[in-house]
C-alpha cells in the first residue's frame, strides 16, 4: 500500500500565496498539489478555519511566508492538533518547486528536504567594485546625498 | 513610555512590528491578554518575530491594568496591545487609559461582524466596547499604519455595513 501524497497549503500575506502557487504551476506543469490561503482581511479564527479546510484529510505541509505573525500562528495552531501536518516557514519558490515533485515522500522527510532546497536557494552576490577611472567609492551611491 | 495603545487581533505581526515599530522606534511591547499570558508556546511564537533588541511582556488584563504606570515608565518607547475590544475596555474601565489615544488596528472579517474599513470589522458587542472605551480614554481612531489617515470612531461606526 502506498502512502497518500502530501498536499501543500501555502499560507501568506495578501496575494503572495496565490502568486507563488500560480508560478509553481506555470513552471512545473503540476496542478492541484498546492492550495493557496491568504490572510487578507480575515480574523485569526477565520484564517485558521481556512487553513484547516485546505489541509482537509491530510497529510499536508503548511508552507508559511514568515516565521512569526498571523499566518505562522494559524499554521502552528493546526500543527498542534494534528499528527499528519508539518509547518515550514520562510517559504520560497525553490522549495515549492521541489515539493510538487516529491509528494510521495513521508511528511517528515519531505519537510526536511524542502527546507534544505529553500535554504540552498538563498545566496548573496556582492556588487562588483567601481568602474575603472570612476574615482568615487561605491558606498555613497543611492544615498541621496547631494554634491555641493 | 507607552507611545501606542492598540487593539489588533493579530497582536505582534508585521504591521505592528515593522509598520509601527520602526516608525515609533518601539523597544518593548506589552500584550494584555488572559489566554496568551497562560500559553508559553504562543508567547514564544509571537516573540519570535521581534527584532533583536525588542522585548515583549505578556500579562493578563488585570495585571496590565494594575502595572500600567510601571509599564509606562519603562525605559524606551513601547506599545500596549490587546487582541480584543473587550480587553481594552477592561483596561479603560480600570482607569488605566485616561487621556490615552486608542488606536484601532486589524479586526478582520468573520461571521457576526460587519465591515467598516478594509481592516476593521465589528460585531454589535465590539461596537459597544468601543463606545465604552471612548468614554473612559482619549480619542479612539482607526489607523492600520502610520502612513494611513486616522479615521475617527464615529466615522468608523457610521460606515459599518448593514
Amino acid at each position: 500500500m502506498t502512502s497518500p501524497r502530501v498536499t501543500g497549503v501555502v499560507v501568506a500575506h495578501g496575494d503572495v500565496a496565490a502568486s507563488l502557487v500560480g508560478a509553481v504551476e506555470t513552471i512545473s506543469g503540476v496542478r492541484g498539489a498546492l492550495v493557496p490561503v491568504s490572510n487578507e482581511a480575515c480574523a485569526p479564527r477565520e484564517l485558521r478555519r481556512r487553513v484547516e479546510e485546505a489541509v482537509a484529510g491530510g497529510p499536508a505541509i503548511i508552507f508559511v511566508d514568515m516565521a512569526s505573525g498571523s499566518c505562522a500562528f494559524a499554521g502552528h495552531q493546526v500543527l498542534r492538533e494534528r499528527r499528519d501536518v508539518a509547518v515550514v516557514t520562510g517559504t520560497n519558490l525553490a522549495m515549492l518547486l521541489d515539493f510538487v515533485f516529491h509528494r510521495e515522500l513521508s511528511l517528515g522527510a519531505l519537510a526536511l528536504r524542502v527546507v534544505g532546497k529553500g535554504r540552498k536557494a538563498l545566496e548573496a552576490h556582492e556588487p562588483a567594485g567601481p568602474p575603472e577611472g570612476d574615482g568615487r567609492g561605491g558606498t555613497d551611491a543611492g544615498s541621496g546625498r547631494e554634491d555641493p | 513610555m507607552i507611545e501606542l495603545v492598540r487593539i489588533d487581533e493579530r497582536l505582534l505581526h508585521g504591521q505592528v512590528i515593522v509598520g509601527w515599530g520602526q516608525r515609533l522606534d518601539l523597544g518593548y511591547y506589552v500584550v494584555a491578554d488572559d489566554d496568551l499570558a497562560a500559553s508559553e508556546w504562543e508567547q514564544e511564537l509571537y516573540a519570535g518575530g521581534l527584532p533583536g533588541s525588542a522585548r515583549a511582556f505578556f500579562l493578563t488584563v488585570d495585571e496590565a491594568a494594575v502595572r500600567f504606570g510601571q509599564l509606562d515608565e519603562h525605559a524606551g518607547r513601547g506599545a500596549l496591545l490587546t487582541r480584543t475590544t473587550g480587553a481594552m475596555r477592561r483596561l479603560a474601565e480600570a482607569g488605566a487609559l485616561e487621556g490615552r489615544a486608542v488606536n484601532l488596528g486589524c479586526l478582520g472579517g468573520a461571521p457576526g461582524r460587519s465591515r467598516a474599513l478594509d481592516y476593521v470589522h465589528l460585531s454589535p458587542d465590539e461596537v459597544e466596547d468601543l463606545r465604552a472605551i471612548a468614554a473612559r480614554a482619549g480619542p479612539v481612531t482607526a489607523r492600520d499604519l502610520p502612513s494611513s489617515p486616522r479615521v475617527p470612531l464615529e466615522k468608523v461606526l457610521r460606515d459599518l455595513d448593514g
